[in-house]
C-alpha cells in the first residue's frame, strides 16, 4: 500500500493535470475552492478521476465538506 | 391522484395513495449504476408501519418532533412517511450543514427523535459541539457497519415492531406538520412552521400547472430537506401515483445514465448545475463538424419557431432526437428553484425542446409563489402567481418595483419560537418577501433585486450575513460586521450577489498582510458558498443599540455612501 505521502502527491499530480495547471503549483494545505476557483460540481469531476486513477469508490458523503487536498488525500487512503 | 381537498393531513393523503396505488412503484434507489431497491406503494407503506409502531412504543407521540437528516434515500421518505403516521411534526435538516450547526439546529427544534446516516451520526456524536440540552432521545441511524460504535444510537433496520400495526394518529389542517430552516443556523436560527394546510394547497396548485400521473418518473437530486423536493419529490408524486427514483451519488456522469435508465420525466435542479449543463451540451453542440453544426442550428431554430405559443415535445423530441435521447427521451420539463435564474440559460433549454419551470418562492411561502405556466414560455419572468396566491407589490418607486408581499393558504404560520422576527415577517396575513419585484402587463412578476440582508447562492442557498459573523469572532480589530453588498448598495439584479465584511480598526492600526492573512483564514474554514469576497474598511464607530448591538440598518446606510467600486478590497 502506498504511503500517504505518496498517496497526496498523486492526488496533486492529478488535480493539476485536471485542472491544466503547472506541475507543483498545488501543494496538500491547499484550499481547492479557493485556489482553483471551483465549485461543489467541479470537485465531483475531480473525485470521479481519482477514483478511477486509484480504482476505488469514494462516497459522497466521504467528502462531504472537505475542501483541502491533505484532507481529500486520507480519505482515499483509508480506502486503498 | 387523489383529491386533495378531501384530506387533513399529509400522513392521511399518503396513507390513502399507499392503500389506492398498492401495487405502482413508487420508489427505485439506484447507487452509481446499481439498482439498490424498487418498492411498490404497499411495500413503502409495509416499510415504514413496523418503524411508525416501535417509534410510538418508544414514547413518540402526536406533535412531536422528529429530525431526519439524510442523504437523499427511499429511507428518507419511509421515515417521513412514519413520522407522519405517528402524528409527528418533521423537521427536515440540510444533510450538508456542519455537526456544529446539526446540534444547534436540533436543539432549537426541540426534536425527540433523530434519524440520520451513520456517517453524519459519527461525525455528530464526535462533535465537541454537541449540544447537552437538546431533547433528544432517540437516534436511529441506517447502514452502519456490523462492527460499528452506535454511541448510544440503534440501527434504523432493526428499529421495527412488526407485531403489531402502528395507531395511526389523525392530525388537522392547522396543525403543525414540518419545521423547515430556511437558514439562520447562527444567532437565530429561522425555523418556518409549516402546517399539513400549507403542504396541501401547494401541491394542488402545483400539480395544477405540472401534473403527475402513474408512470411518471421524478429523479430526487436537490436534497428532500429542501421545500421544492420535498413537494415535487415525496408528496406530489405521491399523492399521484408516480414514481420517485433516487441517486446514492450526484457524480455528473451518473446522474446522465440515470436519465436514460430510468426514463425520467421531471428533475428539479439548482442554477448552478442548470448552468453546468448548458456548458456540457453547448461544448458538445461546438465540437460538430461545421456541416452538421449547420443542420444542427436549423432544426432548433425551427424548434424555436414551432414552440413558440407553447411547447410541443412530440415535435422536439423528433426534430431533436439526439438531444432528447440524451436525456431519456421522457423529460417533459426541467424545474429549476433556489436560487434566481438567468434567463439566457432557460432560453437556451426552451430552444431545445425541454422545458424549464421557472419559478419563484421562499420557504415561508411554502415553496412556490409564481411559476411559469409555459403559455407561452418566458425566459424574463417567474411567472405568474399560483392558483390560490394573491401577490401584491407593495410601496412601488417611481419605476413600478416595490417589494413582493404574498397572501395565501400555503404561508407559514410563523418563525419557531421567535414571534418578534414573526411580527416583523408577517404582517396582517401578508408575508413580505424582501424580494424586489414589479408585474407586467400579462401577469408576470419580474424580481429585480433584494431589500434584505441576505443572499442566496446559485446553489440555492439562502445565506444570512449575521450567521457567519462567528467565525470571524475575536477577529484583531475594534469592530466587524458581514453585510451582503447589494443590501448596502442596493443594485437590480439577482445574480452576482457577495458579501462583504466590514472593518473598525483600532485606533492606528492598519491592515497589514498578516491581519488579511487572517481574516482568509478564518473564511476558509466557512463552507465554499457562506464566504467573504471582500473588506470594507469604515474609520468610525459603529451605531450601536442601549444594549450594545450593531444597529445593522444605520451602519448599512452609512457604509453606503461609500463609492462601492473603490470602498471594497478583493480577498
Amino acid at each position: 500500500m502506498p504511503m500517504l505521502e505518496n498517496t497526496t502527491q498523486e492526488v496533486l499530480s492529478l488535480a493539476e493535470k485536471h485542472f491544466n495547471l503547472a506541475p507543483g503549483s498545488l501543494s496538500p494545505n491547499d484550499d481547492f475552492f479557493k485556489k482553483l476557483g471551483i465549485d461543489s460540481l467541479q470537485t465531483l469531476e475531480l473525485l470521479s478521476r481519482l477514483e478511477n486513477h486509484f480504482n476505488i469508490e469514494l462516497p459522497d458523503y466521504e467528502v462531504q465538506g472537505v475542501s483541502d487536498f491533505k484532507t481529500l488525500a486520507e480519505r482515499i487512503q483509508s480506502r486503498l | 391522484m387523489l383529491d386533495l381537498a378531501k384530506y387533513s393531513s399529509i400522513g392521511a393523503a399518503l396513507k390513502d395513495a399507499v392503500e389506492r396505488f398498492a401495487n405502482e412503484t413508487c420508489l427505485i434507489e439506484a447507487d452509481r449504476e446499481r439498482e439498490k431497491d424498487r418498492l411498490t406503494y404497499a411495500e413503502f407503506g409495509r416499510r415504514a408501519f413496523p418503524l411508525a409502531r416501535a417509534m410510538q412504543d418508544a414514547g413518540f407521540s402526536a406533535a412531536d418532533r422528529a429530525s431526519i437528516i439524510m442523504t437523499n434515500q427511499s429511507k428518507w421518505l419511509v421515515s417521513a412517511y412514519a413520522i407522519f403516521c405517528a402524528g409527528g411534526v418533521l423537521v427536515p435538516l440540510d444533510y450538508k450543514l456542519t455537526p456544529t450547526e446539526h446540534w444547534q439546529l436540533l436543539q432549537h427544534s426541540e426534536a425527540k427523535v433523530l434519524i440520520t446516516e451513520y456517517p453524519i451520526w459519527r461525525q455528530l456524536a464526535a462533535s465537541s459541539s454537541r449540544a447537552s440540552t437538546t431533547n433528544l432521545q432517540i437516534v436511529l441511524v441506517t447502514e452502519a457497519p456490523p462492527n460499528a460504535d452506535l454511541a448510544g444510537a440503534h440501527r434504523w433496520e432493526e428499529f421495527r415492531n412488526e407485531k403489531a400495526a402502528p395507531t395511526f394518529v389523525t392530525r388537522e389542517r392547522k396543525d403543525l406538520a414540518c419545521i423547515v430552516y430556511s437558514s439562520g443556523t447562527g444567532g437565530r436560527p429561522k425555523g418556518c412552521m409549516m402546517t399539513h394546510e400549507n403542504y396541501l394547497e401547494q401541491c394542488v396548485a402545483l400539480t395544477s400547472l405540472y401534473p403527475f400521473w402513474p408512470g411518471v418518473r421524478y429523479l430526487s437530486i436537490l436534497p428532500t430537506n429542501h421545500a421544492i423536493d420535498f413537494m415535487v419529490g415525496f408528496f406530489g408524486p405521491f399523492t399521484c401515483a408516480a414514481c420517485v427514483v433516487h441517486l446514492r451519488t450526484l457524480r455528473p456522469e451518473f446522474v446522465r445514465e440515470a436519465f436514460t435508465k430510468y426514463k425520467i420525466t421531471y428533475v428539479s435542479l439548482v442554477p448552478l448545475v442548470l448552468k453546468n449543463l448548458q456548458k456540457g451540451l453547448q461544448s458538445k453542440f461546438d465540437e460538430l463538424p461545421a456541416g452538421k453544426r449547420k443542420v444542427f442550428d436549423r432544426l432548433v431554430a425551427l424548434n424555436k419557431a414551432f414552440t413558440k405559443p407553447h411547447p410541443r415535445l412530440w415535435l422536439s423530441r423528433r426534430l431533436l432526437r439526439q438531444v432528447h435521447a440524451a436525456f431519456g427521451g421522457e423529460l417533459r420539463a426541467i424545474i429549476v428553484g433556489g436560487a434566481f435564474t438567468e434567463p439566457q440559460t432557460l432560453q437556451f433549454f426552451y430552444d431545445l425542446g425541454i422545458p424549464v419551470a421557472n419559478g419563484y418562492g421562499l420557504t415561508e411561502a411554502g415553496t412556490a409563489i409564481t411559476v411559469n405556466d409555459l403559455k407561452p414560455f418566458r425566459a424574463d419572468t417567474v411567472g405568474k402567481p399560483l392558483p390560490g396566491m394573491e401577490v401584491k407589490i407593495v410601496h412601488p418607486a417611481p419605476d413600478g418595483v416595490g417589494e413582493v408581499w404574498v397572501h395565501s393558504k400555503t404561508v407559514m404560520s410563523g418563525y419557531l419560537n421567535d414571534p418578534e422576527l414573526t411580527a416583523e415577517t408577517i404582517v396582517d396575513g401578508w408575508l413580505r418577501t424582501g424580494d424586489l419585484g414589479q408585474f407586467d402587463a400579462q401577469g408576470h412578476l419580474h424580481l429585480s433585486g433584494r431589500k434584505k440582508n441576505m443572499i442566496v447562492t446559485e446553489e440555492g442557498k439562502n445565506i444570512y450575513p449575521e450567521d457567519i459573523e462567528s467565525v470571524f469572532e475575536s477577529l484583531p480589530v475594534k469592530e466587524f460586521c458581514v453585510f451582503a453588498a447589494n443590501y448596502v448598495w442596493p443594485r437590480r439584479s439577482m445574480v452576482g450577489e457577495q458579501l462583504i465584511l466590514a472593518i473598525h480598526l483600532d485606533n492606528n492600526q492598519q491592515l497589514t498582510d498578516e491581519l488579511k492573512n487572517e481574516i482568509s483564514q478564518r473564511n476558509s474554514r466557512l463552507l465554499n458558498y457562506k464566504r467573504i469576497h471582500g473588506i470594507l474598511l469604515f474609520s468610525e464607530d459603529f451605531p450601536r443599540t442601549a444594549s450594545l448591538k450593531i444597529k445593522r440598518n444605520d451602519l448599512a446606510a452609512r457604509l453606503a455612501q461609500l463609492d462601492r467600486d473603490h470602498a471594497i478590497l478583493p480577498l
